[in-house]
């Protein structure tokens, strides 16, 4: 069977395929036959195997493109078969196979009637009693619902019959209408009076043939290949016609032709009249099936390092037909097909390449399940037993959270909180869904800020993540706008349709989205962020198209201090100028700042030092650890989903009411239920990180350490030196807002001692005061004192005079 | 000519040799001892120079079906094909059949028989391949006048081939003529089709210039020349990567039957019934099966890849030549001083700019940890005397032209920046790679000239284009656009921006140009100081700077102790004089000086150099004032 289809020109195979029911068993010219096959949607009137019309097969084509000759009188497939066999005997297998008909049928029945799968976990399976015979439900669905068409998961065949998947991968287009015929037989027994639109089609999926484009070859022609691919390009539909109907112009005889290789042999003669030239095509009465081209391409993930994504062609028939769109990742179950080039149809030499193919039998959107919030089966699929073995080693290892941190972008050093940080950022929290209460999702990802001096490897450690991160987008505050973010609307070039392009962070849906520069973002593009860092979702309103997308993404964003060095002396909104607003929808917010100390500028130096001589080899090393690094976040993220355990529960709530404690002795809020949320995200993620299905104390523990020791960095007040959350809140130290309120009343009380003179200047005021305080007043602070006073209606400011109001 | 040159004007004649031996014993493995024969063949003294380059040799001057090399890049790789690797033919008068071999061949003998049960289907991989973008002319001059090769255009060909040759006599002509002509004889095929491809042609996406040819060859850079090629290739595919340059040396194919085109109108009987056919787009059989006279197939026997393009040295790893190269390595403090005397000359008397546009020209990415790449040294010089006009820039330029194997000078006007595609972008109508000018081999010498920015705005593609400029600079790396996701490409591109103040791209390295003469007439004095150097002397400066980016580096114990030590001091002083930036790139500056001495270890003495020349650098910068301290 590895030798490829070689009948010259032949590129599409005979259409008409005799290996679903013949014409001979369904009448053929019965109106119910005429147009194309998918006009006919109403259901026949006759029910039962025989009156309901079968459908040609274009997807498993070209089946007596065989190289015998004297193939026409041999059994070629399916009913042929079943009907030469019975003088035969059980000897008979299908010419070029080792198939035997019957048994084949037999052994699919039985698998139809016995596979019993009690762990599947395929969603499309989760109303269905697990514990009765899989396929039988899905019969009895049919029946009901009508669609007749029956999806067979090759990893279950494997499972109830190794030998049966093995003919059915290797010899797909005599065994799929064997299978097709086994599952009529048994679904007409079972429900003689349901009426189908056309038989019941069997499409099997999953087959573990192949798994990536670039690893076909020559050897996988003509057999059952699966692979993932992305699609690209998609053509219009193609009528292509199955058999032509021709009738006489003269006597109205009628005669038909199957499309053979392509091309129509044109009868010359009446059969009836013996008039010559007397045929003429009708094209209402011949029949069509649709086709469609599908251009599909290796999905980036499957690629190594450096080539370029390989590119392969896909027929659709039928219903496939604009089943997906460009972009849509995809797995295509399908027959791959080679078929020879001719340089000139009447030279007899051929351009010695093969143009191939896919004839998709089944295809499967793997992103569809985004929506629903789970990443997909297919990138659980993607680690080999092996693989998860180590992962569980390493995870099972006490010092696992340390080692992983350690292993994120060794090339920068320490700033250890900071990766540890990351690391649980990369993991997440566990989502939860309260829509049923109305409180919506919750969000899981933490997002993290860096702010620090220039030159403090902020840009470097962003980079890292996004490489790291399957779905992660980096993106400049420079550099980007609103609808660069968010999304916007584009006319397509080609159609003209108005088509919504998606920005950042809807890209990253699921993934992590860089932001560097935070800081010089213009304030109307960090205000798309908020909703996007709260409710994880982005509104859209434009051109006429209103929409909520999902932006289920972390943010890590990294922004430098206004005056180019960070000033020790000012709060952290002082120093890099955005708004709280924003601020405390930041889980962590870490200072990335110079320690200054020997002993680290010790190390630093030796460590940076290092990176100029190791060779090439320890540098492998270290790629290797990313690689394991990548693996056990997607692992965690996609099959570790922990729960609060009741001790965590209660720890976290202490650990709230003593944040909440700490401010009020000093009367004011130290904490709000936002950092709740906060602490509890951490904890998961960290639970994660130990691959536990369970938050326990000691993830409360280090999540509050963390958020303790970011806090540290970023909330301290630098004129009290305490920790003070409503800095990061409010976007003032309660102290400071204590000092503006005294200097407020001040102020109100030097106004009411003169109320004799209603008007003053602005610079006298301000000495004025200055004179009679204490303590040193500041022009903002003044300003500021008088902006509250405006507020209470106490006083008018117009340009350089005050105006007591009366 | 020696008469072995057989398998150079024959090869496939070696081939079936091989494999007809082996069809008669059981020994399979004939491919292997083809390519080991060509290998062992070339090895030989010289020999290698006796195979014509696609290079240097116009198409027409080839004879069909010989062993020929090609100097080039990967530009594209299309997808792997399957052919048909053993068939039988049937004479159609005796019915004899006979096993044909059809490997390194596009088309098949007359007469095959499809239903043969000796059949072998094979797989091959085909890539798009171009010269080496931007290869100075002194390579191209160097390589041509070492290949021995005497060719003589074949009688047979002569005639209908002249016409549409690729080089003509006449320079203007080169790059419009031939395809012209292909064109017409395209046209003349598609008349005769359904106009498809022609109404193809007229929708072609706006984006491509104007005035787009009817084939574009795809060079990375504008205004490049030469042949493009489709490269087969048998084995091993996995191990080229996009991008790689390498010599090649394989079978030309020229056969007429490969242009797809020309197909098209003998079977549009068939193509209405056959829509397998017009599937594929009328643009997508141009790109992928173009006329063999404009791009040749190669079906590659040998390869050779080229960690550089410098004829001077040979084309193999440095280990393998050493003992010829020690001679080298001693004089290499000598032709560094003299070097550095033509460079200070060239930068108008200034010392230190010159020694850092030495250590420019040297640098190298030898490694990457996670993101960051090492080794990589952005020069920015600003400064630049702008009163006249781009002669400056430009001159220097030509003189930098003239040392290094691979240059562009990209002229950041706002036009160029808004139109030019500097990211390879894939068109998936056509289904290629477009090619932009940032696609290119590593070590190319990458001229940015700013002093052509002048002010205006920049379109949304102009804001892309500078941000793959500064990801060029700053990670080495450029995202190739695949419209639904992007693909991140490492690149290895000495990246030198010549501007008036500092550039508003990143960079490694910022020097301020002082002049120490101002000439009255610019354009003259370079121009004397260009013309004034021995082509023996440049010669040895382009071995200089070719050896010293290839040496090898390490830093022993004791020094990395010293420079630890001196770090924490200065830190101990003034935490605010050096940052752990500052250590990367005095490390950074170390390493290149230590190579452009020809050490390959750190010593103490280049560690105090290099400080002393990065503060001699600091405090020129520092009187600019703006500070951006943005950069990574």
């Amino acid at each position: 069977m590895s030798s490829p289809m070689s009948t010259p020109g032949g590129k599409r195979g005979r259409p008409s395929n005799p290996s679903t029911l013949l014409p001979s068993e369904v009448d053929m010219s019965s109106p119910l036959m005429y147009g194309t096959p998918s006009s006919r949607v109403d259901g026949t009137p006759r029910s039962g195997a025989r009156g309901t019309p079968a459908r040609q097969r274009p997807d498993l084509g070209s089946v007596r493109k065989s190289k015998q000759v004297d193939l026409q009188s041999e059994p070629s497939a399916a009913d042929g078969a079943a009907a030469a066999e019975q003088p035969a005997g059980q000897r008979l297998v299908i010419w070029g196979t080792d198939v035997n008909v019957a048994t084949c049928k037999e052994k699919f029945q039985r698998f139809l009637q016995r596979f019993i799968d009690p762990s599947s976990k395929e969603d499309e399976n989760s109303c269905l009693d697990l514990n009765e015979p899989l396929y039988m439900q899905k019969l009895e669905e049919i029946s009901i619902v009508g669609d007749p068409v029956l999806n067979i998961n090759c990893g279950h065949v494997s499972s109830f019959d190794a030998e049966l998947y093995r003919q059915l991968v290797c010899y797909p287009q005599e065994v799929i209408p064997t299978f097709d015929m086994a599952v009529n037989e048994l679904f007409f027994e079972r429900f003689p009076d349901s009426i189908l639109e056309h038989q019941i089609q069997v499409r099997p999926y999953n087959a573990l043939k192949t798994r990536n484009m670039r690893s076909l070859n020559p050897e996988d022609i003509d057999q059952l290949i699966t692979i993932s691919g992305m699609v690209i390009r998609t053509s219009q539909l193609i009528p292509e016609m199955q058999e032509a109907f021709f009738q006489c112009a003269v006597c109205a005889f009628s005669a038909r032709v199957e499309v053979d290789r392509g091309r129509i042999a044109e009868p010359a003669v009446c059969r009836n009249c013996n008039t010559t030239h007397s045929l003429a095509l009708i094209h209402n009465r011949s029949m069509f099936s649709d086709k469609q081209m599908v251009k599909i391409q290796e999905s980036p993930e499957d690629m190594p390092a450096g080539q370029t994504p390989h590119t392969t062609v896909v027929y659709a028939h039928n219903d496939l037909v604009d089943k997906v769109q460009p972009g849509d990742r995809i797995n295509i179950t399908g027959i791959y097909r080679a078929v020879p080039m001719r340089v000139n149809p009447r030279q007899s030499n051929v351009k010695s390449v093969y143009k191939t193919h896919i004839d998709v039998i089944h295809f499967r959107k793997t992103d569809e399940k985004r929506l629903h919030g789970q990443d997909d089966e297919n990138e659980q699929r993607l680690f080999t037993e092996a693989r998860v073995q180590t992962l569980r080693e390493l995870a099972a290892k006490p010092d696992v959270y340390d080692r992983l941190s350690s292993a994120l972008a060794p090339s920068i050093y320490e700033h250890e909180d900071i990766k540890k940080g990351i690391l649980l950022q990369l993991f997440g929290g566990t989502r939860k869904d309260f829509s049923q209460t109305g409180r919506g999702n919750f969000r899981a990802e933490v997002n993290i800020l860096l702010c620090g001096d220039p030159g403090t490897s902020k840009s470097q450690l962003l980079q890292y993540v996004f490489n790291l991160v399957p779905r992660g987008q980096y993106t400049s505050g420079k550099g980007s706008s609103a609808v660069g973010l968010t999304a916007y609307i584009m006319k397509d070039p080609e159609t003209r349709q108005t088509v919504l392009q998606t920005g950042a962070l809807v890209l990253s849906d699921n993934g992590i989205c860089c932001i560097d520069e935070f800081d010089k973002m213009s304030d109307s593009t960090r205000s798309v962020l908020h909703e996007v860092m709260e409710q994880q979702t982005l509104s859209i309103a434009k051109a006429g198209i209103i929409c909520q997308l999902n932006a289920r993404t972390s943010i890590l964003a990294a922004a430098n201090p206004v005056e180019s060095q960070w000033n020790p002396k000012k709060t952290t909104i002082e120093n890099i100028q955005l708004p709280h607003t924003l601020l405390s929808r930041f889980d962590l917010i870490f200072l990335m700042l110079d320690p200054q100390d020997e002993a680290y500028d010790r190390k630093l130096a030796h460590h940076l030092v290092s990176l100029y001589y190791q060779s090439e080899e320890q540098l492998e090393e270290e790629n290797l650890d990313m690689a394991v690094l990548k693996d056990f976040i997607a692992y965690a993220r996609s099959y570790i989903q922990p729960k609060l355990s009741e001790e965590a529960g209660q720890a976290l709530i202490e650990a709230y009411v003593e944040m909440r404690k700490v401010g009020s002795g000093r009367g004011m809020v130290s904490a709000y239920p936002r950092q709740l949320e906060s602490l509890i995200r951490l904890a998961e993620a960290h639970a994660k990180v130990r691959f536990s299905d369970k938050v326990e104390t000691i993830d409360v523990e280090e999540a509050k350490r963390l958020h303790r020791e970011a806090l540290k960095q970023s909330a301290t007040d630098p004129r009290t030196g305490f920790v003070d959350i409503s800095i990061l809140t409010t976007g003032m130290s309660a102290t400071a807002r204590k000092r503006k309120e005294e200097i407020t009343a001040a102020l109100k009380k030097m106004l009411q001692s003169r109320t004799k003179t209603p008007v003053m200047k602005f610079q006298q005021l301000f000495d004025d005061l200055r004179g009679q305080s204490e303590t040193a007043i500041t022009k903002d602070q003044f300003e500021e004192a008088l902006k509250a006073l405006c507020d209470e209606d106490y006083l008018t400011i117009s340009g350089k005079t005050i105006r007591l109001a009366t | 000519m020696p008469s072995t040159n057989d398998w150079i004007n024959n090869p496939l004649g070696v081939v079936e040799e091989m494999f007809g031996a082996s069809q008669n014993s059981s020994d399979s493995g004939w491919e292997a001892k083809v390519t080991e024969f060509f290998r062992q063949r070339l090895m030989e003294k010289d020999a290698h120079t006796w195979v014509p380059s696609l290079n240097d040799v116009p198409l027409h001057y080839l004879k069909p079906n010989s062993l020929v090399k090609f100097r080039c890049l990967i530009q594209d790789m299309f997808d792997p094909e399957f052919y048909m690797g053993a068939y039988d033919t049937v004479d159609p008068s005796t019915k004899a059949k006979v096993l044909r071999c059809g490997k390194y061949k596009d088309v098949t003998e007359c007469g095959v028989d499809l239903d043969s049960a000796n059949m072998v289907t094979s797989e091959r991989q085909t890539f798009y391949c171009v010269p080496i973008p931007g290869e100075s002319p002194w390579v191209k001059e160097s390589y041509a006048s070492t290949c021995q090769a005497r060719v003589v255009p074949s009688t047979s060909y002569v005639p209908s081939r002249q016409k549409r040759s690729y080089e003509d006599d006449d320079e203007d002509d080169m790059d419009t003529q031939p395809q012209a002509q292909g064109h017409a004889h395209n046209a003349a095929a598609e008349a005769q089709g359904n106009g498809d491809s022609k109404r193809q042609e007229t929708e072609a996406p706006s984006g491509q210039k104007a005035s787009s040819p009817p084939l574009d060859l795809n060079f990375p850079l504008p205004g490049e020349k030469g042949p493009a090629c489709l490269v087969k290739v048998y084995a091993d595919w996995d191990s080229f990567k996009l991008n790689d340059t390498m010599e090649v040396y394989g079978i030309l194919s020229v056969s007429p039957a490969l242009s797809a085109l020309s197909d098209q109108s003998d079977t549009s009987s068939s193509l209405i019934l056959d829509p397998a056919e017009c599937m594929e787009t009328a643009e997508e059989l141009r790109v992928h099966s173009p006329p063999a006279s404009l791009v040749p197939r190669l079906h590659l026997i040998h390869t050779q890849r080229l960690a550089h393009n410098n004829p001077l040295l040979p084309p193999a790893a440095l280990e393998d030549s050493a003992a010829s190269l020690a001679s080298t390595l001693g004089e290499m403090v000598s032709v560094r001083a003299e070097l550095l005397a033509y460079f200070t000359q060239l930068l108008l008397g200034d010392v230190l700019a010159a020694e850092y546009l030495l250590l420019h020209l040297i640098s190298n990415v030898y490694a990457r940890r996670d993101v960051i790449p090492l080794g990589k040294f952005t020069l920015n010089l600003s400064g630049c005397p702008a009163t006249a006009g781009p002669a400056y820039t430009e001159q220097l330029y030509c003189a930098l032209q003239q040392l290094v194997p691979s240059a562009y000078r990209l002229s950041m006007t706002l036009q160029n920046m808004n139109q030019l595609r500097l990211v390879p972008r894939k068109d998936y109508v056509a289904n290629r790679l477009l090619s932009g000018a940032l696609q290119l081999a590593a070590n190319t010498s990458l001229y940015l000239d700013e002093t052509q920015l002048e002010q205006g705005q920049l379109d949304p593609a102009g804001v892309r284009n500078i941000t793959a400029l500064g990801n060029v600079i700053s990670w080495q790396k450029v995202d190739y656009d695949f419209n639904y996701h992007q693909m991140e490409f490492p690149s290895n591109i000495n990246v030198l921006i010549a501007s008036e103040g500092r550039s508003l791209l990143p960079s490694d390295c910022h020097v301020h140009l002082q002049p120490q003469v101002t000439p009255p007439n610019m354009e003259a004095y370079l121009g004397s100081a260009l013309t004034a150097q021995s082509s023996s002397q440049l010669n040895k400066f382009r071995l200089y700077l070719t050896m010293a980016r290839t040496l090898d580096y390490s830093i022993s114990e004791e020094v990395t102790k010293a420079v630890e030590d001196d770090f924490v001091d200065m830190r101990k002083d003034d935490p605010q004089s050096i940052s752990a930036d500052d250590l990367h790139s005095l490390l950074g500056v170390a390493r290149l000086l230590c190579l452009s001495l020809g050490q390959s270890a750190l010593s103490t003495d280049a560690w105090s150099r290099a400080k002393h020349i990065e503060t001699l650098r600091k405090s020129r910068s520092e009187p600019q004032g703006c500070l951006n301290g943005n950069e990574p």
